[in-house]
């Protein structure tokens, strides 16, 4: 590590040296202080120049992106203004739109798939890292690897032809025995009917973060299994010799060094479940107004509204459309943010010397 | 294990006479070891699994599926197959700690109940992906095994035409378009810019290493909006593959950038170090030694971010627009990918495109499973670990080095110069 800095700053030590030995108090006769560092040539000046450039481009089409989505966007805000927040309808021809319905079934479609998520990876990049045999690790890292990788769509078929008509008798249980809690709340369902129509259940936010779930969990578990594996071998086997059981030395060194990465690896997969388009958009039966009952039919999510309604909008409805996205963009810039400095900031890679 | 030498306290004074084997003369200070010749040493059982733990495993199972059996069935109104399970599940665990803490203490009873409970987590995890991927191949094996599928395009395909007729060759056609345009983009780019966050050190590449994390949180549909309002609408091009492979690209370029900033970052510094020191410039430093070096890892870096763009919906759902017929044209027309056209063929309700529509998920999930499998073979070694191959080539190289070194030796030595050591004492 420290080899690799010194490499790398080496042109700007130099220049420190020669302005310093350029203020030492010599006679002006003298010679000129010598370079400390040979002259790069013309091929190394062309190559850095290549280099930079490329850089410049790629941040030139980034901040095209950035940029351009923010100045489509003003359009939008300044009719909408502060109601953009708290408008609940989608009617942006005529003037009265906002993102409060789609920005809170966002949240929750991810929240939902963070709850189940979470405990599944951690579960999952326990066992890799610390139970698993040594033989079969490296395959179970790459079916883990491979999972993530899987196409949104596959598991937006799967989740619609097969999961949804499954958690349909699931929702409906919660929603009998724990409808008091306002949040599985399902108007228009009656436990005491039996032949009770399953559509009140279907097509929900439940549903919808179950199979974001599936999507994101392989994310969070890479991250959090990447994390544990470097806790420091000595501190293991300190705890071995203090006489800690392997539940012991997990409690006491592992999951206190991976705390970081379990944090940032959880909201790295909020920040994907969040901007999950595919899947949910199969799922869902979109409405335009705040739904906070996850477990009842219809929701809706940034992502899908603009899937679902892009293809038909003016120019004022495109505008509104690119606010949406701004802000969606904002709110995974800032989760995706957050979750790396967590993770950079862990103890991880600072590992003791054993 | 008993002990086999016979070793007093530093307290104990005294003759201590072994209870068996020979008796050695206690002598202040020295004392040999006792040998026994009788009794061979048993081999000692390495295994961590006793038969104890599983029979408490085995029982606890039984005794639970026992007793939820007994709920469900007899006593209460439960039913389903998936509140039977997660019953079940909860009893074995408090009957699994019940057992244990007969013998053991508490920590080893929380030692025991937190395996298994990590066990099962991971093994519902694995088994749930595992089952969505192998659903979506079941699933398709009503479209897959016509060999029209792969040769024809949806465009003689009615909604109530068997699968006989019709296929997804125009999907096919338009992925490999796009991801090929979205590539000849991606990798010089990428490439270039992560040799420049390496190389050039610098207030400016880190701002641009920061602007390009920030990018890789841009959700794909954005990404999508984004070519849509400016490629199509202002700039008044019509839908095509162009479009699409564009979207794919703005997706594509943060992860590739960001991967290959990682893999190439691993490259030793020992390794640019002996470079610099032979007196090589930079660009020669980074094409002879920075990207051979790292080049599994980049491989690997841009058959994943591939793999990603080629599995990508929503961009393409906005830029590509949709077809049913071939069209092998990038620059006009609507061109449908593989994830496009899966999904806009489940929409329907026809039970044939349904059919049609898991069967290119599956041809989809093949293609993804192929380039995974292809990114592990190439990469999954670190820097500097040779294949096989390569090291044969190391090998044989050091070998002609030898052999051109004995030959100048021998040349020497036959021009009646003293040969240069060896000979010495």
């Amino acid at each position: 590590m420290s080899v690799r800095c010194g490499v790398h700053s080496v042109p700007e030590a130099s220049w420190h040296v020669t302005t310093r030995i350029s203020e030492r108090p010599v006679t002006p006769a003298a010679q000129p202080p010598r370079r400390l560092y040979p002259d790069p040539g013309v091929s190394d000046r062309v190559f850095r120049g290549v280099l930079r450039s490329g850089g410049a481009l790629v941040l030139v089409i980034m901040l095209l992106v950035g940029g351009f989505l923010s100045y489509r966007a003003w359009e939008a805000l300044s009719v909408a203004k502060w109601g953009f927040i708290t408008t609940e309808t989608w009617e942006p021809d005529g003037g009265n739109f906002g993102i409060a319905a789609v920005l809170v079934g966002t949240i929750l479609i991810a929240l939902v798939a963070i709850v189940f998520a979470v405990p599944m990876a951690l579960g999952t990049a326990l066992y890799i890292s610390e139970y698993a045999p040594p033989r079969i690790r490296q395959t179970l890292i790459s079916i883990v690897d491979l999972m993530a990788a899987v196409p949104s769509v596959v598991y937006g078929l799967w989740g619609l032809f097969f999961f949804q008509g499954h958690v349909v008798t699931l929702s409906r249980w919660i929603s009998t025995y724990f409808g008091w809690i306002p949040l599985f709340e399902v108007d228009g369902a009656d436990p005491r009917d039996p032949l009770a129509t399953a559509t009140v259940f279907t097509s929900s936010t439940f549903i919808a973060g179950m199979v974001v779930s599936l999507m994101v969990a392989p994310i969070i578990c890479s991250v959090m299994r990447e994390v544990f594996s470097q806790a420091p071998i000595g501190e293991r086997e300190g705890a071995f010799a203090l006489g800690a059981n392997r539940w012991g030395m997990i409690r006491s060194v592992v999951l206190p060094f991976g705390k970081g990465g379990m944090i940032g690896g959880a909201m790295l997969g909020l920040g994907r479940a969040l901007g999950e388009t595919i899947a949910v958009y199969l799922i869902i039966s979109p409405v335009f107004v705040i739904q906070p009952h996850i477990l009842q039919n219809g929701t809706s999510s940034v992502s899908s509204l603009i899937a679902l309604r892009y293809g038909e909008a003016s120019e004022i409805g495109m505008s509104a459309l690119m606010a949406a996205g701004l802000a969606l963009f904002l709110m995974t810039l800032v989760v995706n943010f957050v979750a790396s400095s967590i993770v950079a900031r862990s103890r991880s890679g600072a590992a003791s010397d054993s | 294990m008993t002990v086999t030498t016979a070793q007093s306290p530093p307290g104990d004074q005294g003759p201590q006479p072994s209870p068996d084997g020979p008796v050695t003369p206690s002598v202040p200070g020295t004392i040999l070891p006792a040998r026994r010749t009788t009794r061979t040493e048993s081999r000692r059982n390495l295994a961590t699994l006793r038969a104890t733990d599983v029979y408490a495993m085995l029982a606890a199972a039984a005794a639970s599926l026992c007793i939820t059996w007994l709920l469900f069935d007899r006593m209460l109104p439960f039913n389903g197959a998936l509140g039977f399970v997660v019953v079940s599940y909860a009893l074995f665990l408090g009957v699994y700690a019940l057992l244990v803490s007969f013998d053991e203490d508490g920590p080893a009873v929380r030692d025991r109940v937190a395996a298994a409970v990590v066990q099962s987590l991971g093994l519902v995890m694995l088994a749930v992906l595992a089952f969505v991927v192998v659903y979506t191949l079941y699933e398709g094996r009503d479209a897959l095994p016509h060999l029209n599928f792969y040769t024809e395009s949806m465009a003689d395909a009615g909604p109530i035409e068997p699968l006989s007729v019709g296929g997804i060759l125009h999907a096919i056609v338009g992925t490999l378009w796009q991801i090929s345009i979205a590539l000849l983009i991606c990798i010089p780019a990428g490439l270039v810019c992560a040799v420049f966050l390496n190389e050039v050190p610098g207030a400016f590449s880190r701002f641009v290493r920061t602007i390009v994390e920030a990018m890789t949180a841009l959700p794909s549909i954005v990404a999508g909006l984004f070519i849509y309002a400016t490629f199509i609408l202002a700039l008044g091009f019509e839908r095509s593959g162009l479009a699409a492979a564009l979207a794919i690209s703005v997706m594509m370029l943060p992860i590739i950038i960001r991967a290959a900033d990682v893999v190439i970052r691993l490259v030793p510094g020992t390794l640019r170090e002996a470079s610099y020191a032979l007196g090589t410039s930079r660009w020669r430093t980074v094409w002879h030694v920075v990207l051979p070096t790292s080049r599994s890892g980049l491989t690997t870096a841009i058959i994943l971010g591939t793999a990603r763009g080629v599995g990508e919906t929503s961009p393409v759902l906005l830029t590509a627009g949709y077809t049913a017929e071939l069209n092998t044209d990038p620059l006009h027309d609507p061109m449908v990918s593989l994830p496009l056209a899966a999904f806009e063929l489940v929409k329907s309700p026809e039970p044939t495109y349904i059919a049609r529509g898991f069967g290119t998920a599956a041809v989809l999930l093949v293609l993804v499973l192929v380039l995974f499998v292809f990114a592990r073979v190439l990469g999954g070694r670190g820097p500097g670990q040779l294949t096989r191959r390569q090291e044969h080539h190391r090998v044989r190289a050091s070998r002609r080095d030898a052999k051109r070194f004995a030959a100048y030796a021998s040349a020497d030595q036959s021009s009646d110069r003293p040969a240069p050591t060896r000979s010495t004492p």
